[in-house]
């Protein structure tokens, strides 16, 4: 428990990560509080108010049917927070088994997991995520699952390569020696030293995640129409950027904001984390 | 020298084989049967038995990746059932426009990147390498299809200097093809050299710390020969070949630009497809950066270990 209070007080010394932390959680908030934050409806449409500019009544402007920039910004934060949380969950949940087992049985299971992330990781990311998500059909939903399986690869990798350096430590040939199960020593002793470049990864996987649902909506492979996410306003926004450039500016600025934020407390956790910089 | 290549070529074949099984096993994702999927609105039971026969369909999952990779080993990736054309022709056909797009946008990168990576680790904890690491930053959260609407929106609405999308060939008009692709390649270029700034940065740090520099200084050298002439051509080395290595964040990045633009390249080819339910386009695309990619990524290892002598032994 010290070393994670250590850790803690060390990432509140650094001004970049905390100011991330922050950011991120407003964020959170702005999501969790969105039906009684937005002023109006995210889906409620007005022909009387079609692409008109910031003003008191709408703040960000109103989109080309008439629905309020602001509000569909606000509720947009839960597709991109949904999609960078859930994404980088399944990444974990699938990643670190398969890289634990690669680093920790070794032989032919690992040549077979390593061969197989090798391959995956020659598939540029957001082309594998689309490729996914044309197969799996276009949602939400499977949006996450394209994303979280096309970032697996990195996290096999990680802790694969963490768990070759545990191994040979003394405390798990100890654990060894008393007679503890495979299994147990897996997941008792290799995994909880393993964690901490886990977690940094993890935080900035959540970055690249936020892009990539942006990206994969802003192609209409994610949030389906009407439904807010920042990537699909910025679609319709590109058509109208002539006549109505707020409709471009505020879903990107937000986009840029949160993935920023994770970013800032990915390498703030890296620093702190890091023994070399200790 | 022989035995290291014959390894590392070796080396790639198995990956190769587990690309092909991956992006083979895609079409085991689409939900019901893919001939009735293809055949379209209409599910015309004529052209559903037609794919049937022509995808193997009614075959094990082994036979019929028996029989594509058949074809793909022979350069034939399927053919595009919207456009009919065989899909290796197609990618042919788009690829000279992103390779375009992408040797511009890699020269943007490393001309920014290099440079502010070396500001920033001959001038450590100036104000310039904060400004470089504010810009790298920068370049790694900012999503780069809203980069480009907003260059749009400076350049093209509101200065009118550069249009906003329009790809003309340079062979029929150099100067219209350059307008259409300066801003286009900037976009993609950014995010890379925020990227190649961080390698430089550590590279140089690394450098500037060597004996060598060490001993250049301590016989009177100028420090910007130091820099330029011992420096920067050992931290550089890594740099290049890590740059390689941007090659898939490049082709990922040329998806999304081109779609901004309306550039109609390799990106756009795949959103296309993945929109007319081209299955065998996607795949063919997929399966080409991958194979493009490992080729780099050899290229690379096998530069490095041509310029630095100490891998030879």
């Amino acid at each position: 428990m010290t070393r994670a209070r250590e850790t803690l007080q060390k990432l509140a010394r650094r001004k970049g990560a905390m100011l991330g932390l922050a950011c991120v959680v407003l964020f959170v908030l702005l999501a969790l509080l969105a039906p009684w934050i937005a002023p109006h409806d995210p889906l409620a449409t007005s022909w009387g108010a079609i692409r008109k500019a910031p003003s008191a009544a709408h703040l960000f402007g109103t989109d080309e049917i008439g629905r309020d920039v602001f509000s569909r910004v606000i509720w947009g934060a839960r597709a991109s927070l949904l999609a960078g949380i859930v994404s980088v969950s399944l990444s974990l949940a699938l990643g670190v088994p398969l890289g634990l087992a690669a680093g920790y049985i070794g032989g032919w299971t690992d040549a077979l997991i390593s061969r197989f992330t090798d391959a995956m990781l020659a598939c540029p990311f957001l082309i594998l995520a689309i490729a996914l998500a044309a197969f799996l059909g276009p949602s939400l939903t499977n949006a996450m699952i394209a994303i979280g399986i096309s970032a697996t690869p990195i996290f096999i990798r990680l802790t694969r390569g963490q768990v070759l350096a545990v191994k040979t430590e003394d405390y798990i040939d100890a654990a060894r020696a008393v007679g503890n199960p495979h299994l147990r020593i897996a997941l008792r002793h290799v995994l909880p030293n393993v964690v901490s470049p886990l977690i940094v990864q993890a935080t900035l996987a959540i970055a690249a995640a936020v892009i990539a649902e942006a990206s994969l909506s802003f192609l209409g492979l994610g949030q389906q129409p009407p439904a807010p996410s920042w990537g699909s306003m910025l679609n319709t926004a590109k058509n109208y950027v002539d006549h109505a450039p707020w409709m471009a500016v505020w879903p990107g600025v937000s986009i840029f904001l949160l993935v920023l934020s994770f970013n800032l407390l990915g390498d703030g956790l890296r620093d702190a984390l890091d023994p070399r910089h200790q | 020298m022989g035995r290291y290549l014959a390894r590392r070529v070796a080396s790639i074949l198995p990956t190769l084989f587990f690309v092909t099984v991956l992006i083979f096993g895609l079409q085991q994702l689409l939900p019901g049967d893919p001939a009735v999927i293809l055949a379209g609105e209409d599910r015309d039971p004529n052209v559903v038995a037609y794919l049937r026969q022509k995808m193997h369909l009614d075959e094990p999952f082994l036979v019929r990746y028996a029989y594509w990779l058949g074809g793909v080993l022979q350069g034939d990736l399927g053919e595009s059932l919207r456009i009919q054309k065989p899909v290796t022709e197609l990618i042919l056909e788009k690829l000279p426009v992103t390779i375009q797009l992408a040797v511009m946008a890699m020269l943007f990168a490393l001309a920014i990147g290099v440079t502010a990576g070396i500001v920033s680790a001959v001038l450590k904890d100036s104000v310039w390498d904060y400004a470089a690491n504010a810009f790298a930053l920068w370049g790694l959260s900012t999503p780069n299809f809203w980069l480009g609407i907003m260059l749009i929106l400076l350049f093209s609405v509101q200065l009118g200097w550069l249009p906003a999308s329009g790809y003309v060939s340079p062979l029929e008009d150099l100067k219209g093809n350059l307008a259409a692709m300066v801003m286009p390649a900037f976009v993609l270029g950014n995010a890379i050299a925020a990227v190649l700034m961080r390698h430089t940065r550590s590279a140089m740090l690394l450098a500037l710390s060597a004996d060598y520099v060490r001993t250049a200084r301590s016989k009177g050298l100028a420090g910007r020969i130091v820099i330029l002439r011992h420096a920067l051509p050992n931290a550089l080395l890594p740099v290049i070949t890590l740059g390689a290595l941007e090659f898939g964040t490049l082709l990922s990045g040329a998806v999304l630009t081109e779609q901004v633009f309306t550039i109609p390249g390799f990106g756009k080819l795949i959103v296309d497809a993945v929109f007319n339910r081209d299955y065998a386009v996607v795949q063919g695309v997929v399966l080409f950066t991958a194979t493009v990619y490992i080729a780099l990524n050899l290229l690379a290892d096998l530069a490095y270990f041509l310029v630095n002598p100490r891998m030879r032994v």
